[in-house]
């Protein structure tokens, strides 16, 4: 039977939703300053946002999605209170090709380790390989992040490529690595 | 000093909106090139249209993190393709593209020479810690090229292009700085 009854926004204690203009920036430029979370969830220099500057770059962020139409950005809300809890995105994408990058975190560290990131990651496969027909996803994480690492590896993620030195960190070099995830990779593992 | 854009067989150039539409409008009908430089399928621009991108592209120089150049033989001086480098500054590392457009120079170390002055420019000159790039399997000849001008595999990603219904995957390679300096000191 074709499964196409299946919430694909909905999780057991998570759900996705789209951004809020109106009460999601206050909450996300209070992630933008803890360092920490930052560092983690960007490669780019990190900065911290006003709600202002956040409630620009949803405009922003929205503004591709419409235009280029190779963006897909989901807020994560607790299911319970519907909250902003963090955010999961496919980007880059590849349509001919069928390529994507998958960024996700959750910005208050009272709701990590709790495994809310991996029925977001979950959900997002999902998506990429059920809704948008994706042949692989690809995950770019630095060596330091041992949280990310662990999570595309238990979803059966293989690292693919190590670019050397790539990140110098609190005068530190760290190696870039590239994890990749195939459909059909997905679909046999999917069950387990 | 040495000239720092000046290779063994070409140099580095800047060109103007004119010739670079003009050479590439040619190098763009021709669909084999085109399937080494792009992933995407090809569209075939005008002339006119092409002029405008590098006009564009001309009015936000000079931009500190992009540098692109044509490349020229030293010999008679034609514009045989174009190289290009996307620095990363907080990272230190520069996305690396090349293409020769003019099939009649594939294979002959004009693009490993314009490889070699532009690796030459992000170490001396721009102080880059590593250059990166990435390529298709089936561009043999740019793997032999890169490999001579000293950058090292650091992965395969799988599938990444379908190509007459074949996936195929893509290399990634880098060169660190100092891994280029011990290559120029074992030069000398």
């Amino acid at each position: 039977m074709l499964d196409i009854q299946t919430q694909l926004f909905e999780a057991e204690d998570i759900r996705f939703g789209p951004i809020d203009h109106e009460k999601h920036p206050e909450i996300e430029s209070r992630w933008t300053h803890d360092g920490e979370f930052m560092r983690l969830m960007e490669l780019k220099p990190i900065r911290p946002l006003s709600p202002a500057m956040v409630k620009k770059q949803y405009e922003d962020i929205e503004k591709e999605m419409d235009e280029s139409r190779n963006l897909f950005y989901f807020s994560i809300r607790a299911r319970s209170d519907d909250r902003l809890i963090g955010k999961a995105v496919i980007e880059w994408i590849d349509w001919p090709h069928g390529n994507g990058y998958v960024r996700l975190g959750l910005g208050d560290p009272k709701d990590r380790r709790r495994g809310l990131g991996s029925q977001a990651l979950s959900m997002l496969l999902r998506f990429a390989f059920a809704e948008a027909n994706l042949f692989r996803v690809t995950a770019i994480v630095p060596a330091y992040n041992e949280g990310a690492m662990r999570l595309f590896q238990k979803f059966g993620f293989i690292e693919e490529v190590r670019r050397r030195k790539a990140m110098h960190r609190d005068d530190e070099f760290w190696d870039l690595i590239a994890y990749g995830l195939l459909a059909s990779e997905w679909a046999a593992g999917k069950g387990s | 000093m040495r000239d720092l854009f000046r290779g063994a067989l070409v140099r580095l150039t800047s060109e103007s909106a004119e010739d670079i539409a003009r050479a590439n409008t040619i190098w763009m009908r021709d669909s084999e090139f085109h399937r080494f430089a792009d992933s995407e399928p090809m569209r075939l621009w005008s002339e006119k249209r092409q002029r405008e991108w590098a006009e564009k592209s001309i009015e936000k120089d000079p931009d500190d993190s992009y540098f692109r150049f044509g490349i020229r033989t030293l010999a008679d001086d034609r514009l045989i393709g174009e190289i290009m480098l996307r620095i990363d500054w907080p990272r230190a590392d520069g996305i690396l593209g090349i293409a020769i457009g003019d099939r009649d120079y594939w294979g002959r170390g004009f693009g490993t020479d314009a490889t070699d002055t532009l690796l030459r420019f992000a170490f001396h000159e721009l102080n880059l810690r590593r250059v990166t790039l990435g390529t298709d399997t089936y561009n043999k000849r740019a793997l032999r090229s890169y490999e001579k001008s000293g950058f090292r595999i650091e992965g395969t990603t799988r599938g990444e292009m379908l190509r007459e219904h074949t996936r195929v995957n893509s290399v990634w390679m880098g060169i660190l700085r100092e891994e280029w300096q011990a290559r120029q000191e074992g030069a000398r």
